[in-house]
């Protein structure tokens, strides 16, 4: 029985290679200053579809929100083989905290006509709140496996897998729709194909043709429009426009989308410093391993 | 994320330093197939963009995949077991990812799979290949097998074989090397039976023994066989497809030194079914000369990406080790190695880089000028031009081949020098690189084969019309003083070609001939460097350490050719004791 299978994703600022200028004065992420990347544990969620598909049949739709520019992991995951990629993208989405972004995937997953298997990477290296999938399957009103490592099987209208706990694997079985959170260990994401890579650099999505053409002073407004339109209907022919939606498009109430629908405010960032009182050195000699594996034994970090 | 492409300057520079406007037409031939297939690129700009993603993807899996694995597989080995060969895990797991990449038809047709990508962009992408594994490349690599099925087999077997080779279904070898015919292939005695009359289908039957088969145990073999029974020399030879399977048995795996993880088997033949590729005796002349020379421009890459290896190893080391009180790499005995290492690298990568440039476009001509009608209007040029890219490529591959391997065996070793006894630990990976460095310059021809193949052309004066080319361009300051160093070493290469050809002793030009090509090579690479450091100015102090150094050796080697001295012609066998 073929699978419709959700993989929800996120642009996020690379937080692996950070310099001095990660954060702003007032304490937010200055993402001028990071690159984006596909979420890695997303990529892992990704991966997972992927291989459901290719073992069950069916068809992996990834989608994330963001804005326009997000839609360069949907053409990250076209190019891995997703069969289809929605970018949920609106200003009324913006700054929303997990609450405000459940609700509007839930929505969008919903207008799809809903899905069979609904992924979603165990957490977002940005904000690190593992939230999303949990409240997501909430509002779906369907079950949840989180922290999972591996699919067992999938038929007759259940899922079995392995789920990390404290110490330890489990084996749960779930009915479907199922949403599962996934670990980094579940799997190692396959790589773009080469072909794909070539043709769906080429994807985009409307907002990004619009803004593309905005930097164009020089063509009268209707004629933008109208450029707008025949770049659009071109790369739907080929296969190549993404899939759009905004928030009437998915029927959302806009009051409880962005930052007006987010309950969440943020009081304080704080930067921890770490200092040089707090650094040791330790010779690289046999006492000096010793040494360093006793200080560890003492403030329980190993053991 | 580490990537070995978007994080290789010098990599990346070399694809925007060649002009591949005419390899780019000539092979997407007006882009043609760009409504056909949703990949192909639809302008020049497109098709580069679409390289520089590939190599980046390539750069990525041997990063973050390939490498990795890398050491597991030298101590894992390829294993022969109840008539089996085994690939270590890592290796069978690669290949599942190269062709999950798409990335097993390389430069194949798109109507057979293939991405339709040019020589140069295959030779990086096995650079960045063997650089994260070196004897995985004996499989990535050898990709110029199908290549040659797709250049002389009949339109059947390309559509029965290729398609699997780009889909990675399929390896292949390249079946050789004889017990008694090894650099001497004109000696290959494994027979071809042909067809019995009334046979239709046309299958040959093969009988004989191949040793040093690397990837021995793949599916499709390409066999050199003596079709023409009688004959002993090279034009009895023909080129055969044989499957893996009946009459097909590996004997034993040899154990080496290197690329431990790339199978070399020993094959018998029993009346295996074969079918000729091409016309029959063509084998050696044609088929098995066009497959060398691309897998000699292939094994140049192998050797750059395991001198890069061992080159960044030991800059990571230089830079973390203290003695005496400082960092190792601020001493000038340890820092002239680093950038010894550095230059000659980036020397031989521009040199290949260009002899694949070079080899592609002589390839590409040949295609289409076969396609013409000899009464176009463009044929008798594109026949002319056609011709002079085959006289160069037929230089600077075995130049390539010489200067790329002979390079990477003297980097691993300096690698180990620079890590001191560590180097020579297994804790370091140094001296696997070292270890796997050392086949590049014996296998696809050693490299006094590789002389031998060059010489001639060099005492032809087959680059003299590249040379005057290179010496008329302009060299601005500080670059003027450079090319007037290189036309003087050009001049020194005159005096000895003319030296040797007056004297006119076959053995005395044969014990020089070596000399003879690394001065020609040297000259060439320098001007490559110079014309790079036009481009990126920062390549002048590599272009200045490769010119002075090669200058210094040309003096020398130049007073040694011209003098003129017997001793070693006649005196080799009292000195040696026999």
């Amino acid at each position: 029985m073929p699978y419709n299978i959700f993989v929800c994703a996120k642009q996020v600022p690379d937080t692996a290679d950070i310099t001095g200028e990660a954060m702003k004065a007032d304490g937010t992420i200055n993402r001028a200053a990071l690159p984006a990347i596909f979420n890695p544990d997303d990529h892992n969620a990704l991966e997972l579809g992927l291989s459901l598909r290719d073992r069950y049949g069916g068809e992996v739709t990834v989608i994330t929100m963001g804005p326009p520019r997000a839609a360069d992991i949907l053409r990250d995951s076209l190019q891995r083989g997703a069969d289809g990629v929605v970018l949920l993208t609106d200003r009324g989405f913006a700054v929303a905290d997990t609450l405000a972004t459940s609700y509007t995937l839930a929505k969008a997953i919903e207008r799809a006509g809903g899905a069979d298997v609904v992924l979603c990477g165990r957490q977002a290296i940005d904000g690190d709140t593992a939230q999303i999938g949990p409240q997501l399957a909430g509002r779906l009103g369907i079950g949840q496996i989180t922290y999972v490592t591996e699919v067992l099987s999938l038929g007759n209208g259940r899922v079995q897998a392995r789920r990390l706990i404290q110490g330890g694997v489990e084996t749960v079985e779930a009915c479907l729709p199922v949403l599962m959170t996934v670990t980094s260990e579940a799997n190692e994401p396959r790589p773009p194909r080469a072909k794909l890579l070539m043709k769906y650099k080429k994807a985009k999505a409307p907002s990004e043709l619009a803004r593309e053409l905005a930097t164009r002073k020089d063509l009268p407004a209707e004629d933008a429009e109208r450029k707008l339109n025949d770049m659009q209907r071109q790369l739907a022919q080929a296969g190549l426009l993404i899939a759009e939606w905004d928030g009437a498009s998915i029927g959302a109430d806009m009051e409880r989308c962005g930052y007006v629908g987010s309950p969440t405010r943020v009081m304080k960032v704080e930067s921890a410093l770490l200092k040089q009182a707090n650094q040791k050195s330790v010779a690289p000699s046999d006492e000096g391993l010793q040494q360093l594996v006793h200080e560890l034994t003492k403030d329980h970090i190993l053991g | 994320m580490p990537n070995f492409f978007d994080q290789n300057e010098d990599l990346k520079f070399s694809l925007r330093w060649l002009d591949l406007a005419d390899v780019v037409a000539l092979r997407e031939d007006g882009f043609a197939e760009s409504g056909e297939y949703d990949y192909a690129p639809v302008d020049l700009e497109d098709a580069l963009d679409s390289y520089r993603r590939v190599l980046r993807l390539v750069g990525d899996i041997s990063a973050n995949f390939i490498e990795p694995r890398a050491e597991d597989v030298d101590i894992e080995e390829a294993q022969f077991k109840d008539g089996e060969v085994k690939y270590p895990k890592g290796t069978a797991e690669a290949i599942e990812r190269l062709a999950a990449a798409d990335l097993m038809g390389f430069t194949l047709p798109r109507k057979y799979g293939g991405l339709n990508m040019p020589t140069v962009t295959y030779g990086m992408a096995i650079e960045m290949v063997s650089r994260a594994d070196a004897g995985l490349m004996t499989i990535f690599g050898l990709q110029n097998i199908a290549e040659t099925i797709n250049d002389f087999a009949d339109e059947e077997s390309k559509m029965e074989y290729l398609p699997k080779f780009a889909a990675g279904e399929v390896t292949g070898a390249m079946v050789l090397t004889e017990p008694d015919a090894g650099s001497d292939l004109q000696a290959v005695a494994t027979s071809a039976t042909p067809p019995a009359e009334g046979d239709d289908a046309g299958v040959w039957r093969i009988n004989g023994v191949k040793r040093f088969i690397t990837n021995g145990c793949g599916d499709v073999l390409l066999v050199l066989a003596r079709s023409e029974h009688g004959t002993t020399d090279g034009r009895g030879l023909s080129l055969f497809l044989v499957e893996k399977g009946e009459g097909v048995r590996v004997r034993r795996i040899e154990e080496k030194l290197g690329i431990h993880g790339a199978p070399t088997c020993e094959i018998q033949f029993t009346n295996a079914p074969a079918r000729l590729i091409g016309k029959r005796r063509r084998g050696l002349t044609t088929y098995v000369m066009s497959l060398m020379n691309g897998a000699r421009v292939a094994i140049a890459a192998q050797a750059l990406g395991i001198a890069e290896a061992a080159y960044r190893a030991a800059l990571e080391f230089a830079r973390e080790r203290e003695q005496f009180g400082s960092a190792i790499i601020e001493f000038p005995a340890v820092y002239e190695m680093l950038t010894g290492m550095q230059t000659n690298i980036e020397a031989a990568r521009a040199l290949v880089c260009h002899a694949s440039v070079i080899t592609d476009l002589e390839h590409l001509l040949g295609r289409k000028v076969e396609t013409l009608d000899r009464s176009a209007p463009e044929y008798s040029g594109l026949r002319a031009e056609h011709r002079d890219r085959a006289k160069l490529a037929g230089v600077l591959t075995p130049m390539s081949k010489l200067f790329a391997c002979e390079m990477a065996n003297q980097v691993t070793s300096d690698a180990i020098q620079v890590h001191g006894g560590s180097g020579y630990m297994r804790d370091y990976p140094v001296e696997r690189h070292f270890r796997d460095a050392r086949i590049t310059s014996i296998y696809e021809g050693t490299t006094q084969l590789q002389v031998v193949g060059a010489v001639g052309a060099v005492l032809a004066g087959d680059l003299d019309g590249q040379f005057a080319q290179f010496k008329g361009r302009d060299y601005e300051k500080p670059l003027g003083t450079l090319a007037g160093k290189l036309e003087r070493m050009l001049d020194r290469l005159h005096k000895c070609t003319a030296y040797v050809k007056k004297k006119n002793e076959r053995e005395y030009t044969n014990l020089h001939a070596r000399r003879i090509v690394e001065l020609a090579a040297d000259a060439y690479i320098g001007y490559l460097l110079l014309d790079q450091a036009k481009v990126k100015k920062e390549k002048q102090y590599t272009a200045r350490n490769f010119i002075l150094r090669a200058a210094a050796r040309a003096e020398g080697n130049t007073k040694l050719v011209t003098s003129g001295d017997q001793t070693l012609p006649r005196r080799h066998k009292v000195m040696l004791g026999i």
